[in-house]
């Protein structure tokens, strides 16, 4: 009896090699994420002392006492040159901005790739390289027209001025009518004489097969979405439409004057602001990676 | 359940190219008819009209009494089995099939109780709730079959839905096809380039050629009175032979040989012979000296590759035979050979 426990293990026990190779690679990938770490990290500590202290000591490595208080501030406590505007507020702004941003361009890309695809239309193709040219035309470049049209519909601080100019998108037609094209055929014909017509045949089965691709999509459109500043810095003037992105820098500026910045509230400002992103490629992880490879529909 | 008629129906691509030369045939209500051609021959062309997916440039196509030339896919009345199978990746077996009736508005305790039934009739109740993904090739079929079967439509179109299976499968689907049809009673035409599918499920085979009709007919017929040399190449593995003679004198002659039949009489020039391999005898007193080259052993039978006359000539044998490569004489069937006018290649 004692025997045979003793043997058990003693047969199933190898020597374990130490594999230098796989050491080097988890070295190489823990200094990268450390690397990458460390920004939001610091951003994290900072946040966590008083302005008084960060405006003596810069930066700093160790947690404080005020992380909390600062948090709280920087999401509840009106601020802003009104002081009518706190985090919260911001947070909603830049999730409608986001949201709305990813969903515009996934509907409208959707619709226009499916219209290039699938339908016998006069210079389809040429459509589409026109609408693939306007990559070359971002924003910035477009900037002032796009704000003069938008100004003319009277259409500054509000959601609608926000989002729209921005949802049309040539890398979202670009993808989808990728997608389509790799869609067989054979599936819109038997779709066809099962009697579904165009707009069926849309919602039925190209949207639930697009699915994955939405996904990844939605991601770097809700990313993008998230991030922007210099659009929405021009068309809201009114600060009860301010973006997370901006009012972290509204809060320094606003305290520059005759106090000391809050660098405080804005670092927890900057990570509330990160937040969503990151939460948002975590969830959508797998899809992201499906929707971007996965061919065979 | 209806018959479907095709008058002077001609294909014609924008770019000037002619898929479909104007065509002209009848399917009785309830018959299986198979379009056979090797590829680009139209085939597809035709039946992809037929199911309305495909324009047609000219001529009346009729389903039932009803001319459907400009009449939507949906609403023609028919179902459609694709060679890819087209299932809906997203939907369970049980949607894939019951998509075309709720599409036009089939109640739902219509359309569960008839999409059982379809399941029943292709041994697919324990699937109903799998998506096609989890299923075999064999099975995905069935439930394209399942698809059109629901619907209950006047026609049934095949487009290959065989040619994505392994053999043995095929062989298995290719009789549950055929008596599926034939229980139903449905009229149904089936596009393939597999001969041999042609022939064992067809009522009448149609055999096309560079957007020709070679030949209309039972698969006897078209086995045993090919209409042309195209014809009796494609149908039949192996192959027809076909080799160069002349008539003269009311007799075919091969170079060397004469007297292998009466010709018709008003008839002098060169023409092509044909003989079916399996309708040549080794016999030591035979007429004809045939040289073997190659002995090929297909189990049931033997297949002899050589000449006769210098012309390649194959001869199809009993297991039991023995031959060695080498001359051996032989006496072709009289009444097996068949004549080709030796230009156009139409039977004489």
């Amino acid at each position: 009896m004692a025997d045979t426990t003793l043997e058990a293990p003693a047969a199933t026990r190898r020597p374990r090699r130490i594999r230098w190779e796989t050491v080097g690679d988890h070295v190489v990938l823990i200094l990268g994420s450390l690397l990458m770490m460390l920004p939001p990290l610091i951003a994290l500590t900072t946040a966590s002392h008083d302005a008084v202290t960060i405006h003596r000591e810069g930066l700093q490595l160790t947690l404080g006492d005020d992380l909390g208080k600062n948090f709280k501030n920087a999401l509840f406590e009106k601020g802003g040159f009104t002081k009518n505007v706190n985090g919260m507020l911001m947070l909603m702004n830049s999730f409608i901005l986001g949201i709305g941003f990813a969903v515009g361009k996934i509907i409208i890309s959707m619709m226009a790739a499916y219209a290039i695809v699938y339908f016998r239309l006069r210079f389809a193709t040429l459509a589409f390289w026109i609408i693939f040219t306007t990559l070359l035309l971002p924003l910035e470049v477009r900037i002032l027209p796009s704000y003069e049209a938008i100004q003319k519909l009277g259409l500054t601080n509000t959601y609608t001025g926000l989002i729209v100019p921005l949802i049309a998108s040539a890398t979202g037609t670009f993808f989808f009518r990728q997608f389509f094209l790799s869609v067989p055929e054979e599936l819109a014909e038997a779709a066809r004489i099962d009697g579904a017509g165009p707009w069926k045949f849309f919602i039925d089965i190209l949207v639930p097969l697009s699915r994955t691709m939405i996904a990844a999509i939605f991601i770097i459109m809700f990313v993008f979405g998230w991030n922007q500043y210099l659009w929405p810095t021009l068309i809201t003037t009114d600060e009860s439409f301010f973006t997370l992105v901006r009012g972290i820098k509204q809060i320094v500026l606003t305290y520059t004057d005759a106090n000391i910045p809050e660098h405080g509230l804005a670092l927890a400002l900057a990570i509330v602001a990160m937040i969503p992103p990151v939460a948002i490629v975590i969830f959508f992880q797998n899809w992201f990676v499906k929707g971007l490879t996965e061919s065979d529909k | 359940m209806a018959q479907v008629s095709l008058e002077g129906i001609r294909k014609v691509y924008p770019n000037g190219f002619q898929a479909v030369e104007s065509t002209s045939f009848t399917i009785q209500d309830g018959e299986f008819v198979v379009l056979v051609g090797p590829s680009g021959c139209g085939k597809s062309t035709l039946l992809r009209m037929i199911a309305g997916l495909e324009d047609i440039s000219d001529g009346t196509l009729k389903i039932g009494d009803r001319v459907v030339n400009d009449v939507d896919p949906a609403d023609r009345d028919i179902a459609m089995v694709f060679q890819n199978y087209a299932l809906y990746p997203h939907m369970t077996v049980r949607k894939n099939i019951g998509y075309g009736l709720k599409n036009r508005g089939t109640p739902a305790t219509e359309i569960s109780a008839k999409v059982e039934d379809a399941a029943k009739m292709l041994n697919l109740t324990e699937y109903l709730d799998r998506k096609p993904a989890q299923l075999s090739g064999g099975q995905r079929q069935r439930v394209a079959m399942g698809r059109a079967v629901v619907r209950d439509p006047a026609l049934f179109l095949f487009d290959e839905p065989l040619s994505n299976l392994d053999a043995k499968l095929r062989n298995q689907m290719r009789i549950e096809i055929k008596a599926l049809q034939r229980r139903l009673g449905t009229t149904a035409v089936y596009v393939t380039h597999d001969q041999v599918e042609a022939m064992t499920m067809a009522d009448r085979i149609i055999v096309l050629n560079e957007g020709r009709i070679e030949q209309i007919g039972t698969p006897y017929e078209v086995y045993h009175n090919p209409a042309s040399t195209f014809v009796a190449s494609f149908m039949g593995a192996p192959p027809m032979n076909l080799i160069e003679a002349e008539v003269a004198e009311q007799q075919v002659r091969i170079n060397g040989y004469d007297g292998l039949m009466p010709a018709p009489a008003a008839y002098v020039g060169p023409v092509t012979l044909g003989v079916r391999p399996e309708d040549v005898e080794l016999n030591n007193q035979g007429s004809v000296t045939f040289r073997v080259d190659i002995l090929e052993e297909l189990g049931a039978h033997r297949l002899l590759h050589g000449t006769i006359a210098e012309q390649p000539f194959s001869v199809l044998v009993g297991k039991d035979e023995d031959v060695q490569t080498g001359e051996t004489r032989v006496t072709l069937k009289p009444d097996a050979l068949r004549l080709f006018d030796a230009e156009t290649g139409k039977t004489l």
